[in-house]
């Protein structure tokens, strides 16, 4: 505990990223196990501790010391932790050694919120002042020495002398305090199994700009779309299972039916997305909000699975049984993809098909023409890259759709937060909707939008707000119907949560239409065409 | 006790006046008459009529403001009386840098010892702290707070010198008082068996010779002048602590800065002085100190100068003792030097 004491306090001083890899490396080299692979899970967050509240700690620091001369210590430290490893006083020396990193882990990982004070008077009473505050940042959850979980791997594979995708790779898979990873980065062992449940980390695509695109030549790309779901990961081998967000998150277990379907050895990228069955095998792509009603719920139903069945549409293979294909070419891979997609019936898979083009302007076309709401725009790969982790500058390209635009009316606003907390900054647009015969037209609400003003905007839609008001109720101000702002967003979905049935996806202010009349703002049925047609709604 | 010392022993604008003997003890501004405990600037000012010190302390401000730094200038070794009036001044040693005394005064049949500054560690630039019963006992409080509590110092140089080995391509640069924080340093690097020449900021330069003429041992050392940043490679480099991220570091190979001083014990004060690598080195009584000093002079009451007093006042009115603070203006708690 005293050795990580020091390099934590070391670190939390050292301002130069190198150094600190340094730091850190030189810790792993000098300390053995267990301790060096719980220092790195304290350092990656890995580490699963109970928490020590202020008040335990608060309490720890009043009996060593009266309540006056802890108040004033405190005050002249401003850090709790710090100002209990500062007092404290070891009650009598004790002729036993200070407790090393992993005694202090594997004791907390066993012991009930009740048990904590009493081991941390017994080894507070072992540590020197910057142990015992190492030590009670660990257990407050709190290390904030500058060190992100990136950082202290890339030590891990410096010391190792491995890149650090090696470890990236495999990290997934491994538990604190990672003997096998120690094992290999010294040389003695193997690296731990290759194809086994980890995450690897996914290649991602940089933002087209197009006035590049005169520079690259059309023959080198192949372009595919932009499904609009999320990005997902399929791992399985020996029978297990896992499905991973495209951060790494496991959303298995939201996706039984994913998983249930996931009958092969392998790693695959693909786009999740609801798809409704059609015939010939076919499906039909549902708008995004379908697929949301999956995520983020606690129960999975059976209703719910047959209400929004979901499916993965494949963008590339990693791994094929033993065979690691990422170091191939795109196009080798995507033959592979496709060779293996034929081996046979693939249930709740599909390819996400090449778009054969000449020119950049025929594509440009496609992407222009493309007007289902399950497509974000296109993405373009070189053909010859391989698979790497990360965003690689001039490997992969999102050239995202243009945004649909309405105009749409001011109708109420409300208050934003922190920074924005005095200004009117959160506001409500509504459309025209016929109430029957020509006169008679209401506005209704189609969406909110917080975003897309300069600051210079904003104050003036701040004073508009306040110039207009004609209603309150709490926070919020109704506003009479006179300014209209052009509102950019990706989508529209059918919705039964809004009066107007309808909801925007993304919905930001692209302009302030102070010229426009509000009789000329958009009616709803302009939103409602844009709606694309889907079976379970 | 004799006479009540708050009889005699006042404080004025300048500082602590003694009556009887019509001198000031570490005034602030020019006095007739002047004893000087030690020779940081907030103690030591030049251009008193008359100055009574130690001879190291009369050195060292002979090199600091030049040799008219008082018009007359009386020294006493440690221990030997000297009679003003009807007092009785003794200067007793301190243990806070070379020279430092506390003042001992004896009148009406009431003593006062003030401590100046002072520390309880041994020191191989100084003479240790002589603690003396008296009846009022007039102590800095500096590190008056329990978070004070310095750690032993050869362990502080241990981790300068563990730093060393890590980062062997870059210098250490370490900020110190030119005056006793400079040449402790140095004398803990010896101890630790660093035999390297420690190269100086030509600010500390002045003073280092003065102490190594007074017989400390320091070891070799020398200023910057001609070397090249690759030969700097792997050494320890001394500065002030306003130098340490001074354009003065850029003839310097990467230097990783650390700090010396009791300060560094909270991290808030010694990221602020930006330091990669702060040293909990004091010249100063820790906490444990200031309340182990009172109980070895056993005095009744205590009168404290300067510092974190409201700490220290509680922590004696609980043992029953009677204390007081001064808050004599002009100590610099954090500055340059104290
Ligand atoms: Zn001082
Ligand atoms: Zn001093």
């Amino acid at each position: 505990m005293q050795h990580f004491a020091n390099l934590l306090d070391a670190l939390s001083f050292q301002p130069a990223r190198n150094a600190k890899l340094r730091l850190i490396e030189a810790y792993l080299r000098t300390t053995p196990d267990p301790d060096r692979g719980y220092a790195l899970a304290a350092l990656t967050g890995s580490l699963d501790l109970p928490n020590a509240k202020p008040a335990v700690l608060r309490k720890l620091g009043t009996d060593q010391l009266d309540e006056t001369l802890f108040s004033l210590s405190y005050d002249y430290v401003g850090d709790l932790a710090e100002t209990l490893a500062l007092i404290w006083q070891p009650t009598g020396r004790r002729n036993q050694p200070s407790p090393s990193l992993g005694e202090v882990v594997e004791k907390l990982e066993a012991a009930t919120s009740n048990e904590v004070p009493a081991l941390l008077t017994d080894w507070l009473d072992l540590l020197d002042p910057t142990g015992r505050w190492a030590l009670l940042k660990l257990i407050t959850g709190s290390l904030r020495v500058g060190v992100s979980a990136r950082l202290a791997k890339t030590a891990a594979a410096n010391f190792g002398a491995v890149a650090l995708e090696d470890i990236e790779e495999i990290w997934h898979g491994l538990k604190p305090p990672y003997r096998e990873l120690f094992s290999w980065l010294s040389g003695l062992g193997e690296k731990p199994d290759r194809l086994n449940l980890s995450f690897r980390p996914l290649m991602l695509a940089h933002p087209l700009d197009e006035n590049e695109l005169a520079q690259l030549k059309p023959e080198e790309f192949r372009a595919e779309w932009k499904w609009d779901g999320i990005r997902v990961q399929a791992v399985a081998t020996g029978g297990e299972r896992r499905l991973y967000s495209r951060a790494g998150e496991d959303i298995s277990r939201a996706f039984p039916d994913i998983v249930d379907a996931m009958a092969f050895d392998g790693v695959l990228d693909g786009e999740l997305l609801v798809a409704h069955p059609m015939e010939h095998e076919e499906v039909q792509i549902a708008p995004f909000n379908e697929l949301q009603q999956r995520l983020n719920r606690k129960a999975i139903t059976p209703r719910m699975l047959a209400d929004w069945p979901a499916h993965v549409r494949l963008y590339d293979i990693l791994i094929d049984g033993e065979a690691d294909l990422r170091p191939l070419p795109f196009d080798m891979r995507r033959q592979h993809l496709e060779d293996w997609y034929r081996r046979e019936s693939r249930p709740r898979f599909d390819l996400s098909p090449l778009l054969p083009f000449a020119t950049w302007d025929e594509l440009a076309a496609m992407r222009a023409g493309a007007r289902a709401a399950s497509i974000e725009g296109l993405m373009l790969k070189r053909a010859d890259s391989p698979y790497l982790g990360g965003r690689i500058k001039g490997r992969w390209f999102k050239w995202k759709r243009d945004p649909l635009t309405v105009d749409a009316v001011l109708m109420y606003a409300q208050r934003g937060h922190g920074k924005r907390s005095s200004f009117y900054s959160d506001f409500t647009f509504g459309c025209w909707r016929d109430a029957g015969g020509e006169a008679a037209r209401e506005l209704v609400p189609v969406g909110k939008a917080y975003s897309g003003y300069t600051d210079e905007e904003l104050q003036q839609l701040d004073r508009w707000v306040r110039n207009h008001t004609i209603n309150r109720f709490g926070p919020v101000r109704e506003v009479s119907p006179g300014l209209v702002v052009e509102l950019a967003f990706d989508a529209v979905q059918q919705s039964n949560r809004h009066k107007s049935g309808v909801a925007l996806r993304f919905p930001r202010i692209r302009r302030l239409r102070w010229d426009k009349p509000v009789q000329e703002a958009d009616s709803l049925d302009t939103l409602l065409q844009l709606i694309p047609a889907s079976k379970a709604s | 006790m004799g006479l009540h010392p708050e009889t005699w022993l006042k404080v004025r604008e300048n500082g602590l006046y003694c009556e009887p003997g019509d001198f000031f003890i570490d005034p602030s501004s020019p006095v007739d008459r002047a004893v000087v405990t030690h020779g940081h600037s907030d103690h030591a000012r030049s251009g008193h009529r008359t100055l009574l010190s130690t001879a190291e302390t009369a050195a060292i401000m002979a090199v600091r403001y030049g040799s008219d730094f008082a018009g007359t200038v009386q020294t006493l070794t440690y221990g030997e009386p000297l009679q003003i009036s009807d007092v009785r001044v003794t200067l007793l040693p301190a243990g806070h840098i070379l020279g430092s005394a506390q003042v001992l005064l004896d009148y009406g049949g009431s003593r006062v010892v003030i401590s100046g500054d002072y520390k309880r560690r041994p020191d191989r630039t100084c003479i240790a702290f002589d603690p003396v019963p008296c009846d009022i006992f007039v102590t800095e409080a500096t590190f008056g707070l329990p978070v004070f509590r310095h750690p032993p110092d050869h362990l502080e140089i241990a981790r300068l010198l563990q730093s060393r080995d890590l980062f062997p391509d870059r210098c250490h640069l370490v900020g110190v008082y030119a005056l006793g924080k400079c040449q402790r340093v140095m004398t803990l690097l010896r101890r630790a068996g660093y035999d390297r020449p420690v190269y100086l900021h030509g600010a500390l330069l002045a003073l280092t010779k003065l102490y190594a003429a007074r017989g400390i041992d320091l070891g070799p050392f020398s200023v910057l002048a001609g070397l090249t940043p690759e030969q700097l490679k792997g050494e320890i480099v001394l500065c002030p602590p306003s130098a340490l991220n001074d354009r003065w570091t850029r003839r310097l190979p990467d230097p990783v800065s650390a700090a010396a001083s009791g300060w560094m014990r909270v991290r808030a004060r010694a990221r602020q002085k930006g330091a990669e690598l702060p040293l909990v080195i004091s010249d100063h009584a820790d906490w444990d100190e200031l309340l182990q000093t009172v109980e070895d002079v056993n005095a009744p009451e205590v009168w404290i100068t300067h510092g974190r007093e409201d700490g220290l006042l509680h922590a004696l009115a609980k043992n029953g003792r009677h204390a007081r603070a001064l808050s004599l203006i002009g100590r610099d708690e954090d500055e340059e030097e104290t």
